[in-house]
C-alpha cells in the first residue's frame, strides 16, 4: 500500500495454550479412548498437524449417552439454584482462561486473535452466566419446568466455543444432560471445555464430548435413548438429521445455512453502512450462517457505496490469525476453500464481475481474498448458494417493495440487514422480512439475550434468550 | 499532493454555489449522509485495538512528536513559559538530537511575539488562538481584528473557533461567511478552525460542521479549544477524517485535521495515528495535514521514546517540565 506506517507484527503467544499430541473422547467425566480411526486436526493457517483425536464409533456414542442418561437422574432433580452454581463457575472459569480458549480456537479454526479474544470467548461466558441465571427461575419462563432428557447436539467449525456454548448452556440450565459432537476439523476447544467441565467438578456425565466425522454425528442422532437433537450446520445435513428423527418422539431445532441480505438505503449513514457490510461478510472470514452475503444497496448510492467498500477492503489486513492486527483470517479447511473457489469461479462465468481486495495471500495454509462480484442478479448461483466464504455479491434495487422482494426471494430466511436513517422504514422493512434476525444500521451481533434462529431452509427452533429454553423443556 | 494555494482552492468549491444563501448551504449540508453514532464509536474502539509494537511504534512515536502543537493557553501564561516552551519545542529530548521537533507552539496572540523572538529562524510554527478565543462570542470586527493582531505580530498559523450558537440555530451562512472573513484576515497564515465538537454533542453536527469550515476555506479542522470536555475523542476525529477525505474526492482540495484537548498519553495519540491510517489514508501521516494539539502528551512520548531507544523507563523526572 506504500504506507510509511506499515505496523509491525503483533503475535499474540502460543506458550499460554498446551496442545497435547493426542485427545480421546470424554465420557462419563473422563477421557477415555475412541474405537474408531484416529484423525487429526491441522491448523489451517499453517497446515500444520495440532494433534490426533479419537474418533467415535457407535459403541462408543452408545456409552457416553448412556452415561448421559445416567447423569440426568441426579441433574436433573438438582433444584436450580445448584445447577446454576455449576454453571457460574464455568462461565468464571471461561472468562479466567479466556486468553487460552481464544489462542486455541484461533490456532484449530484459523479466525483472527481479534475476533476469538473480543467476540467469541466473551459470549461464551456471557452465555454461561445468562442461563444459570434462568435455571432457578425455569417456572417463569413459561415453558414447563421439566427437562428433555439427553441431548445430542452436533456444531459447526465456523464458532466451535460459541456454538457449544448456544447449546450446552441452555441444556444444563434446564436440567438435561448432554452429548456434544463438534465438528471434525476444530474438536480442540470443546476437549479444553471438557477440562474446564472437570475443573468446576461438574457431575460425571452431564457433559459428554464425542469426537468424529458425519458418522459418529450420524450414530448420535439415531440413538434411540436420545430425546432431543440440536444441530448447527449446513443444510444439507440438517435435512438428513430430520429424515432420520421423523416419526420418532425426538425433539429437534436445526440451525442452517443462510443467504441474507444487507440492505443499504440511499438515506443510510453511509461510512457505517460501509462498516456493516464489511462486518457482515468478512467477519470471521465469511464462515458465518447469518451472514450478509447479498448486498443489496439503492441504485441511486450503488456507485458511491461500492466505491467506498473497496476502499475498505483494500484496509483489510489478511494473514496470520496470531497476530493482533489481522482482520481476515484463514479458510477453515482445503475442502471449504474449494468450495469457495468453484462457487466464485462459477460466478464469473455467469458474467458476474469480480474483485478482491488487493492483498498477499500466505504461501502456506488456506487462504482466500475478501472478494466482490457487481452485476449480480437473482438468477447467479452466488446470489442464490450459501457460500460460507468471504465472498459478497452486489445487487441493487429502486424502491424498498423491490427490495423486500429480492430480499425474500431467497429458499433461506436466517438474517438480514436494513441500513437507514429513518425509523419508520426500519420497522416496516423488520416486518416485510422473512428472516430470523434483522439488524438494523448494524450487522453480526450477538447477544445471550436475543434470540436467534432461522425461516424456511435456515431452519427451525430458536437458541438464545427465554425462547432458547423452550427447546430444552417440557 | 493536491495544491495548497489559496486561490486555486477556493475556485472548485465557488463553483458547487452551495453558499449562496442560508437555504442552499443548509440543503447541502443536511444532504450530507447521516452518520450513526454507535457505529462510529464501535469502529473507532475496533481501530483502538491495533497492536502498535516495536518498528512501528518507534515511527509512530517520532512521527507524532512531528505533529504536536505544543499548547499553553491559560490566563497566566508568561513570556517566560512561552520561552521555555519554545526551547522545548526545538529540543524536546536535549540528550538526544534525533528526537524530532514539535510542528508548532500554539499561544494567545499576545504572545506571538515572544514567541516569533525566541523561536528565531527555527521552522517550528508559532500557532496564535484568535477571534475571541476560547469562546468565540464577541463581534465580528473584534475577532477580525484580534487575528490581524496575531498575524501582525508573526503567527505562522490561525487558530479561530466558530461560532457555535449561530451554528446551532441554523445560521450556517454566518458561519461560513465568518470563518471566510478570518480566512481573509490571516494572509498568508494556515488557517485551523475549531469546530469545539463538545459543544456540538452529535456526530452528525460534526460532519456538518467540518464541511463547512472546509467549504469557507479552513486548511484544517480542529475538535477543540481544550476549554471544554469531552474535547477531542476518537469517535470524533473519526468522523473529521471522514469527513477530509470525502471533500478531498468531491473538490480535490485536502484539508488537515488537529484533535485538541485530552490527549494526553502516547497510547493515546498511536491510536489516532492508526484512524488517520486506516480512514482518511497515509497522505494524512504528515504534520502539514495532521496535528495534534497537547500541552502534556509530549512528555509521554518522549519518556516512551526512551524507553525504545534504551530498553528502560526512565520516569518522569528524565524529561522537562515545561
Amino acid at each position: 500500500m506504500g504506507t510509511p506506517f506499515e505496523y509491525a507484527p503483533a503475535p499474540e503467544s502460543r506458550s499460554v495454550v498446551d496442545i497435547k499430541p493426542s485427545y480421546g473422547l470424554f465420557v462419563g467425566g473422563e477421557f477415555v479412548d475412541g474405537h474408531g480411526k484416529a484423525f487429526k486436526t491441522v491448523n489451517p493457517a499453517t497446515e500444520e498437524v495440532l494433534a490426533e483425536v479419537a474418533e467415535a464409533d457407535e459403541h462408543d456414542v452408545d456409552h457416553a449417552v448412556k452415561a448421559a442418561r445416567r447423569a440426568h437422574r441426579t441433574w436433573s432433580r438438582m433444584p436450580g439454584a445448584e445447577r446454576a452454581k455449576y454453571l457460574y463457575r464455568i462461565a468464571r472459569i471461561i472468562a479466567e482462561r479466556s486468553r487460552e480458549l481464544a489462542v486455541l480456537e484461533s490456532i484449530d479454526n484459523g479466525k483472527p486473535i481479534k475476533e476469538s479474544r473480543d467476540v467469541d470467548v466473551p459470549i461464551v461466558s456471557a452465555h454461561f452466566f445468562y442461563y444459570a441465571g434462568w435455571a432457578d427461575k425455569l417456572k417463569y419462563a413459561g415453558y414447563g419446568e421439566q427437562s428433555l432428557g439427553v441431548a445430542a447436539q452436533i456444531i459447526p467449525w465456523n464458532f466451535p466455543l460459541l456454538m457449544l456454548a448456544w447449546k450446552v448452556a441452555p441444556a444444563l440450565a434446564c436440567g438435561n444432560t448432554v452429548v456434544l459432537k463438534p465438528a471434525e476439523t476444530t474438536p480442540l476447544t470443546a476437549l479444553l471445555f471438557a477440562e474446564i467441565c472437570q475443573q468446576a467438578d461438574l457431575p460425571a456425565g452431564v457433559v459428554n464430548i464425542v469426537t468424529g466425522a458425519g458418522s459418529t454425528g450420524q450414530a448420535l442422532v439415531a440413538h434411540p435413548d436420545v430425546d432431543k437433537v440440536a444441530f448447527t450446520g449446513s443444510t444439507d445435513v440438517g435435512k438428513q438429521i430430520a429424515r432420520t428423527v421423523a416419526g420418532t418422539d425426538k425433539r429437534v431445532t436445526l440451525e442452517l445455512g443462510g443467504k441474507a441480505a444487507n440492505i443499504v438505503f440511499d438515506d443510510a449513514p453511509i461510512d457505517q453502512a460501509v462498516e456493516g457490510i464489511v462486518n457482515g461478510i468478512f467477519f470471521n472470514q465469511g464462515h458465518v450462517c447469518c451472514a450478509g452475503s447479498r448486498l443489496l444497496v439503492q441504485e441511486s448510492v450503488a456507485d458511491d457505496v461500492l466505491h467506498r467498500l473497496k476502499r475498505r477492503m483494500a484496509t483489510l489486513r489478511v494473514g496470520d490469525p496470531l497476530d493482533k492486527n489481522t482482520d481476515v483470517g484463514a479458510i477453515n479447511s482445503a475442502e471449504q476453500l474449494a468450495r469457495i473457489r468453484e462457487l466464485s469461479d462459477i460466478g464469473e462465468a455467469e458474467g458476474a464481475e469480480r474483485w478482491s481486495a488487493p492483498c498477499e495471500l500466505p504461501s502456506h495454509g488456506y487462504w482466500f481474498p475478501p472478494t466482490l462480484f457487481t452485476d449480480v442478479t437473482q438468477a447467479h448461483r452466488i446470489a442464490r448458494e450459501e457460500i460460507f466464504g468471504p465472498v459478497l455479491s452486489v445487487l441493487t434495487f429502486r424502491t424498498p417493495a423491490e427490495a423486500v422482494a429480492k430480499a425474500n426471494n431467497t429458499p433461506y430466511g436466517l438474517s438480514a440487514g436494513v441500513w437507514t436513517d429513518k425509523g419508520s422504514l426500519i420497522l416496516k422493512m423488520a416486518n416485510a422480512l422473512r428472516a430470523g434476525v434483522v439488524w438494523a444500521n448494524t450487522f453480526n451481533k450477538f447477544d445471550p439475550t436475543s434470540p436467534f434462529g432461522g425461516y424456511k431452509e435456515s431452519g427451525y427452533g430458536r437458541e438464545g434468550g427465554r425462547h432458547g429454553l423452550e427447546a430444552y423443556l417440557r | 499532493m493536491v495544491a495548497t494555494e489559496p486561490e486555486i482552492e477556493t475556485t472548485p468549491i465557488r463553483d458547487l454555489d452551495v453558499a449562496r444563501s442560508d437555504a442552499s448551504l443548509r440543503r447541502f449540508l443536511h444532504g450530507l449522509p447521516g452518520v450513526d453514532q454507535v457505529g462510529a464509536e464501535q469502529r473507532a474502539a475496533a481501530l483502538g485495538t491495533r497492536s502498535i509494537k516495536t518498528s512501528a511504534k518507534a515511527y509512530a512515536l517520532d512521527l507524532a512528536i512531528s505533529m504536536v502543537d505544543l499548547t499553553t493557553l491559560e490566563g497566566m501564561d508568561t513570556p517566560g513559559k512561552v520561552r521555555s516552551l519554545a526551547a522545548k519545542a526545538q529540543h524536546p529530548d536535549p540528550s538526544d538530537p534525533t528526537c524530532p521537533q514539535t510542528a508548532a507552539i500554539c499561544v494567545y496572540g499576545d504572545l506571538v511575539g515572544v514567541a516569533k523572538q525566541a523561536l528565531g529562524s527555527s521552522p517550528v510554527k508559532v500557532a496564535a488562538v484568535a477571534t475571541a478565543f476560547p469562546s468565540g462570542r464577541a463581534q465580528l470586527d473584534v475577532k477580525l481584528a484580534d487575528t490581524r493582531d496575531a498575524v501582525a505580530a508573526g503567527a505562522d498559523e490561525i487558530d479561530m473557533v466558530i461560532d457555535r450558537g449561530a451554528f446551532l440555530s441554523g445560521r450556517y451562512l454566518e458561519v461560513f461567511e465568518e470563518i471566510a472573513q478570518v480566512k481573509q484576515a490571516c494572509g498568508d497564515a494556515h488557517l485551523k478552525v475549531i469546530l469545539e465538537t463538545g459543544e456540538l454533542q452529535t456526530l452528525d453536527a460534526v460532519r456538518r460542521a467540518s464541511w463547512l469550515a472546509m467549504l469557507a476555506g479552513g486548511h484544517f479542522i480542529k475538535t477543540s479549544t481544550g476549554k471544554i470536555q469531552p474535547a477531542a475523542t476518537l469517535p470524533v476525529v473519526l468522523v473529521m477524517l471522514e469527513a477530509v477525505r470525502d471533500f478531498r474526492e468531491a473538490t480535490g482540495v485536502q484539508v488537515g485535521v488537529k484533535p485538541a484537548g485530552g490527549i494526553r498519553t502516547a497510547k493515546d495519540a498511536i491510536k489516532h495515528l492508526v484512524v488517520v491510517n486506516e480512514v482518511a489514508g497515509p497522505d494524512w501521516l504528515d504534520p502539514d495535514w495532521f496535528r495534534i494539539g497537547a500541552s502534556t502528551l509530549l512528555n509521554d512520548l518522549l519518556m516512551q521514546r526512551m524507553k525504545m531507544t534504551t530498553g528502560r523507563y526512565s520516569g518522569p523526572d528524565y524529561v522537562t517540565v515545561d
